[in-house]
């Protein structure tokens, strides 16, 4: 996984509570058996009518919003299906930083396994960070976020925040306690399925 | 200070735990399938790792699979090369493969608990949300990501937080069980607490309303506790769990030892402390409705569709969030739900598909057909479920009603294989989410219990299914 950069971007501001995850990739296009090239599948259908022609209204389809790498957003983001998709689609596009009040668990914890950070604060700051339309500046390291008129700090479990600013391989980091998971087998009384 | 059940089973599986961050948790059950596994075999096969316990692993077939003639070739060339792309990744690593030609195939969450693979006490992950169906035979099930499925695979543990815990308490009887179902009990759970209501906790179902309730429509609570944000719901497994596991196909050989060991060990302290708390009594709750674009906007069947404002109570996302809702379903404030006409019937999914939800669908049929505006299917979640129900005769009750009878799998509960609704059609289904397009682009979901299902096919349109002579 690449060690997670300082972030500088004007934001996406998406205006809407409980977006789930098949409205950031429907169910149409996991099928497929990799990673890459999500990105034109995030939000499809909202960016795109029955026709496949581009609908103008949606803000992704804002030509001003192109460059954007932070989504700022309404609470309970990726609520629903736990598909780890949303987050390939949502990198692929460009994303690499999304805000909002909360989020659901599965999506949570699928952000930090790509590289990817989800950053909840306070719905009134969440509000206002929508109507940003200067550069802003995500800095994990000192944990804050740059604004025009502000600097609004944000927490980050610090485990989590050194898997990102390391770039860390998560499994490599399990089997460094391979002995204690052999131990816990040893003791554990749980039958084997077949 | 006691413990509850839930705590109980996170502090006999801990593996690592540190002063602060996530504990390393020991999985005992990991259950696969075609759609969020191929990347994470890929991750194995680039960093040259072998998957840590294939005993403990287990893979089907069930969210892409089609539902029509096993015998005939998948069209769709994406939907082959994923199936194929399992069955590949399963020879290659030695895991247990239930595909598409198995009479153990189905939904990973009917499988599971019917092949007696579930245990009361262990922890259990599948790279699906619905997971938390487990819960009913007091597991610790939670539905997971891919890289979560790939860490599972090659190291048998997990990372965790600890989520809090959160009591339900169900309390009270129904008057009519055969109407007000289990379904309903879930669904008034969401309404009331909201989508979003148990992000971060694991749901303990508590009270007379639960141990009241059949495995199967325990089932069918635990798996929509996902719906209420929930990492995982459980119930303290009794005699009708450890009944229900008894003599299946995978249940332990050493299965009664097993069984005292969880009857003393396996309950939530007198004295425990819960971190969150709610209570519903269901003497007097209606068949449930969804009316809107998640699970949380829900009414009863004798209401109307309440307006913007009704429903955000002061809340102007909220009020946001119905007016789209209403735009997309295309439904006005005011309308009673039962004047709502319907062009298809879903009676399938992992919330509703085993075999107690079909006997009591058929039940509302009584000889009587489908209405000629209405295309209805049913779809059993497992290929079980389905020789169990044409041992009763089940099908031939369905099939004379103008129903389709399919083959197990997951079907038009998310619309990944060919059951899909076309744009503006409305459907009653039993299955668990009415996300925008989740059946199909453009298509309109309302949630209901399998007997409202079968009840608004005959009709047309929802009804009181309390009305209905149901024994």
């Amino acid at each position: 996984m690449e060690p997670f950069k300082k972030v500088k971007s004007i934001i996406t501001p998406l205006d809407q509570v409980n977006v789930d995850t098949d409205q950031i990739v429907p169910k149409q296009f996991l099928k497929l058996v990799h990673k890459s090239g999500f990105g034109k599948f995030l939000f499809y259908n909202w960016r795109y009518d029955e026709n496949e022609k581009i609908k103008p209204d949606f803000v992704l389809n804002d030509s001003k919003y192109n460059n954007s790498k932070i989504l700022v957003t309404g609470d309970n983001f990726g609520c629903g299906s736990s598909r780890e998709h949303a987050i390939w689609a949502l990198l692929d596009y460009g994303f690499s930083v999304i805000i909002a009040p909360s989020f659901a668990d599965i999506f949570f914890s699928n952000c930090f396994k790509n590289g990817f950070l989800p950053i909840s604060l306070d719905q009134k700051i969440v509000e206002k960070l929508q109507q940003e339309v200067d550069i802003i500046e995500v800095d994990l390291e000192t944990q804050i976020i740059k604004t025009s008129s502000e600097e609004i700090s944000f927490k980050i479990d610090p485990y989590k925040k050194k898997i990102l600013l390391e770039g860390l391989d998560d499994i490599a980091q399990t089997l460094q306690f391979e002995n204690k998971i052999s131990e816990f087998e040893r003791k554990s009384k749980v039958p084997s399925v077949l | 200070m006691g413990k509850t059940l839930f705590e109980k089973i996170w502090e006999s599986h801990i593996v690592v735990e540190k002063q602060n961050g996530p504990s390393l948790i020991y999985i005992d059950r990991h259950l696969v399938h075609e759609v969020t596994s191929p990347q994470a075999f890929d991750g194995l096969r680039m960093n040259k790792r072998k998957v840590r316990r294939p005993d403990l692993t287990i893979a089907t077939m069930d969210h892409n699979v089609p539902t029509n003639d096993r015998s005939l070739p998948i069209l769709d060339q994406t939907s082959a090369v994923q199936i194929q792309t399992l069955e590949k990744n399963c020879k290659d690593f030695g895991i247990k493969l239930f595909d598409i030609n198995s009479p153990n195939q189905g939904i990973v969450h009917v499988i599971g608990p019917q092949l007696g693979i579930t245990l009361p006490g262990t922890t259990i992950v599948c790279g699906d949300s619905h997971t938390s169906t487990h819960g009913a035979f007091g597991a610790l099930a939670l539905g997971i990501g891919t890289s979560e499925v790939e860490h599972v695979l090659t190291s048998q543990t997990l990372w965790l937080e600890k989520p809090k815990s959160f009591e339900i308490k169900v309390e009270g009887k129904r008057k009519n069980p055969h109407a007000v179902t289990a379904k309903d009990i879930v669904l008034s759970i969401i309404k009331n607490i909201g989508t979003g209501g148990g992000t971060g906790t694991v749901i303990e179902y508590r009270g007379q309303g639960i141990t009241d309730l059949s495995m199967e429509q325990r089932m069918t609570i635990c798996n929509m506790s996902v719906e209420a944000g929930s990492r995982a719901g459980l119930i303290e497994p009794d005699e009708k769990a450890f009944d229900y596991l008894r003599g299946r196909q995978y249940t332990p050989k050493n299965y009664e030892s097993l069984v005292d060991n969880w009857k003393e060990h396996l309950k939530t302290d007198s004295d425990a402390k819960f971190e969150k708390q709610f209570t519903l009594n269901i003497n007097d709750i209606a068949p449930q409705v969804s009316w809107g674009t998640n699970p949380g906007m829900t009414c009863d069947v004798t209401e109307s569709i309440p307006s913007p404002d009704e429903f955000s109570k002061g809340d102007p996302n909220q009020k946001k969030s119905a007016e789209k809702a209403l735009e997309y379903m295309d439904l006005e404030p005011g309308t009673p739900i039962t004047d709502i006409k319907i062009d298809r019937v879903f009676i399938g999914s992992c919330t509703n598909a085993r075999l107690e939800d079909l006997i009591e669908a058929s039940k509302v049929i009584k000889k009587q057909k489908i209405s000629t505006n209405v295309k209805a299917m049913v779809v059993p979640g497992s290929q079980m479920v389905k020789k169990e129900a044409e041992e009763l005769g089940l099908d031939k009750i369905f099939i004379n009603a103008n129903f389709e009878w399919r083959e197990a799998g997951c079907s038009m509960c998310l619309g990944m294989n060919p059951d899909i609704l076309s744009p503006g059609e409305r459907c009653a289904s039993t299955s668990n989410r009415n996300f925008e397009g989740r059946q199909g682009t453009g298509g309109r979901t309302h949630l209901v219990s399998p007997v409202m299902a079968a009840a608004a096919a005959i009709k047309g349109h929802f009804v009181d299914v309390r009305e209905l002579d149901l024994s």
